[in-house]
């Protein structure tokens, strides 16, 4: 295909009404409001809803809310995400009634493309997208954040305690008389 | 079990056939079929013919290879059967069709005998709503664990739940708990809440292993699976049960909370751990093995495993397995280096200073390839016999893969290992100078490392490190059989091939692979470079495989004379 070069007109060519132009444009903005932000001192209001870096969240007592079912694992578009599985050996999970917690869990978020899967799919609700946007280190294996740095940023989640309630359900029946 | 198998190998007499319909589709069904257990013909059940058009029917209770128990309810389906007139005869439709009259109440598939002209529906609104209705009575007390159970991603209650069950529970009250992590035996752990009581379990171990172990106690909600009171479900089949059970109740202590086993890759292989050759999946994941499960082959292993195979994969892991090429004194070399090295000594060996001791875990290629270098070598060959008990059901006493293969193609004779004793005496006087050994460490066979001393080069190959291998003046790393693809000859003469799942380590290769460099520059002549090449030139040559070929071995494999 043979594209048309149209040719200019007198007043194109005369150079300087296209410049003033521009100066007219440059010079309405200086009365105008600012929309620049004297970041780092000046710090972003994240505005809720935001996807930030995914961290995992405790619950109300303190616990690790995450079972390790390896869903946000399987998930990740980028596979930025990492677990190890306790294995038949390692402690119980330290929420009661829960057998099961990860032995480790790692984020690369270098890798992360903030999409939110990983909270969409949990079913644990352990795993948010908070508000953190600016992540930086001086090595790429400071950015693989494991599961004791994962905890500690995520903080608590208010949630429902599903193994909790579970637990407490179990107990009650235990006073049912139905034992031999 | 081993009846059963006989009796489908050996040509059953015919059978009479009968014309059922499925979901309109005419199909003819053998009006009997084999017991799974005793081998008797039994009435074949609606279940069947509906396989048999590949009409899906769920069900948790029933298992092909079981007895029948018809508990769970979920394979409820429709039916008809051709009206009979008040003199016998069927009542035709106008239009000449014999007339149908459908059954007023479901019947369940597993266990209803079909009859000729029987019409059956499994998909009509009355079969959808009672397979609804099943699902809700199966979940009522169901934990929804499924996070932290190892059945999610395999388990059929999830897969019928998303296919026939109802999206949401209409159940308010409390669910009944009963205990988790029961401690059931040295390799099975039970969650009774899991447990949809099918009973699989308690016939696969009373019908087909004879260890009537297992039981249900309690009534209604409260059923609970136990062992009986001073029992401990303890024989060497009891992992069949994790495969077996419908849900995650049964779940093996080995694999418990391992991985997801939807991130297993799955690889069609074979147990090496003793002359059986049971048909396995290996499950993998990044090179490294998770667990076995069996694989269905109705003229080896039907669809079990025993543990002892089942979990005897961890060596493949190890952290000291042999991955690089070592010359002598131990330093390191590359294959290069160390094949032309080889060639050269062997080269310059007089004929009959050499002899093989070769492994009966090899595949039978690699055998094929050491009995070639033996063959022009001159060279005394042999094996080593590794036996154990035996049992009825699949452990062999031979605890050698492919003892057969070897015997096959040449490498030992009857008496596997007679020639051992011979070659440490032929060390001994000087007559042998050269002794290749694969995968074997001979200093507990008969060779001893004062008598290993005497040689003048000693080729070793091995997976794991060795007294044989630490005295070796060339050590060659090889691959675990996941490691590479394959065929092995069991007892029986089945010729079955292998695939790879897992990447070797360091510098280990195939041994196929680095054998054939070294026999076409030992021999001069030339062979394949791919293992279905190689097999298919393997069958040509050695008379016991005549015939076969790569491809024609299937999945299942093909029985030889032995």
């Amino acid at each position: 295909m043979i594209v048309k070069r149209q040719k200019l007109t007198l007043w194109e060519r005369l150079y300087l009404p296209a410049v003033i132009g521009g100066f007219k444009v440059t010079l309405r903005h200086f009365f105008k409001k600012k929309v620049t932000m004297q970041y780092p001192e000046e710090k972003w209001v994240v505005p809720p809803g935001y996807r930030g870096a995914p961290y995992l969240v405790k619950d109300q007592e303190g616990n690790t809310k995450c079972v390790s079912c390896q869903l946000c694992e399987f998930v990740c578009p980028p596979k930025a995400i990492r677990i190890t599985p306790p294995g038949p050996d390692w402690k119980l999970a330290d929420r009661p009634n829960a057998e099961k917690m990860p032995k480790e869990f790692e984020i690369n978020m270098l890798r992360c493309i903030f999409c939110g899967f990983c909270q969409e799919v949990c079913p644990e609700e352990a795993i948010f997208l908070q508000q953190d946007y600016s992540l930086t280190s001086n090595t790429r294996e400071e950015l693989i954040y494991n599961k004791e740095k994962l905890l500690a940023l995520g903080g608590q989640h208010a949630g429902i305690q599903k193994w909790k309630q579970k637990a407490e359900e179990t107990k009650k029946q235990e006073a049912f008389p139905v034992k031999p | 079990m081993s009846q059963a198998a006989t009796t489908q190998s050996s040509t059953p007499p015919p059978v009479e056939k009968i014309t059922v319909k499925v979901d309109g589709r005419e199909v003819q069904v053998p009006r009997t079929t084999p017991d799974p257990i005793s081998g008797r013909p039994i009435p074949t059940t609606m279940i069947q013919a509906c396989q048999a058009v590949q009409v899906d029917v769920p069900h948790y209770c029933y298992h092909p290879k079981l007895p029948v128990a018809g508990n769970c309810r979920m394979c409820l389906v429709e039916f008809g059967t051709p009206a009979l007139g008040p003199d016998r005869k069927p009542v035709l439709n106008p239009d000449g069709t014999p007339k149908i009259v459908k059954s007023p109440r479901p019947a369940i598939a597993c266990a209803t005998p079909i009859s000729p002209g029987m019409e059956i529906y499994t998909n009509t609104p009355a079969v959808k709503q009672m397979r609804e209705a099943v699902l809700e009575f199966l979940l009522i007390n169901h934990p929804l664990d499924c996070p932290i159970c190892d059945q999610a991603g395999e388990c059929k209650l999830q897969e019928y739940s998303v296919d026939y069950g109802k999206a949401e529970s209409r159940f308010v009250e409390p669910k009944v708990h009963k205990p988790k992590r029961v401690d059931l035996g040295p390799r099975i752990a039970l969650d009774d809440e899991r447990c949809i009581l099918c009973t699989r379990c308690i016939r696969f171990t009373r019908d087909i292993v004879g260890d009537d172990a297992l039981g249900i106690v309690n009534r209604g909600s409260y059923s609970t699976l136990t062992a009986y009171p001073g029992k401990v479900f303890d024989n060497n089949y009891t992992l069949n049960t994790v495969d077996l059970c419908p849900v995650g109740a049964l779940t093996s202590k080995d694999f418990r909370f391992k991985m997801r086993v939807w991130f297993l890759k799955e690889t069609r292989s074979l147990c090496t751990s003793c002359g059986t050759g049971c048909n396995i999946i290996v499950g993998s994941r990044e090179d490294k093995i998770y667990r076995y499960e069996p694989r269905q082959n109705d003229a080896v292993n039907s669809t079990w495993m025993c543990d002892y195979g089942r979990l005897n994969y961890k060596w493949i892991n190890r952290e000291d397995r042999l991955s690089h090429v070592r010359g002598p004194n131990g330093q390191r070399s590359g294959w290069a280096t160390a094949t032309k090295d080889i060639t050269e000594r062997l080269a310059k060996a007089a004929p009959g200073s050499v002899a093989i001791i070769a492994s009966a875990r090899q595949t039978n290629e690699e055998l094929f390839l050491l009995k070639k270098l033996a063959a022009k070598l001159n060279a005394l060959t042999d094996s080593v016999p590794r036996t154990g008990e035996g049992d009825r059901l699949l452990l062999n006493p031979d605890r050698n893969p492919n003892s057969t293969g070897a015997r096959l193609i040449g490498i030992c004779t009857d008496r596997m290992g007679e020639q051992i004793p011979k070659i440490a005496a032929g060390i001994e006087q000087g007559a042998i100078k050269t002794l290749i050994v694969f995968g074997e460490d001979v200093t507990k066979h008969g060779i001893s490392a004062a008598v290993l001393g005497k040689l003048e080069t000693l080729i070793v190959s091995d997976i794991l490190p060795s007294e044989t291998a630490k005295l070796a003046h060339y050590v060659l790393p090889g691959c675990a059989h996941v490691e590479k693809r394959g065929t092995m000859t069991n007892v029986k003469g089945r010729v079955q091939k292998f695939m790879k799942a897992i990447e070797p380590p360091g510098d280990a290769r195939p041994e196929w692979e680095f054998l054939h460099e070294l026999v076409f520059q030992v021999t001069g002549s030339d062979g394949y470079r791919s293992i279905e090449g190689l097999f298919n030139q393997m069958a040509q040559e050695v008379p016991a495989f005549n015939g076969l070929t790569w491809a024609t071995l299937g999945d299942t494999g093909v029985t030889v004379p032995t």
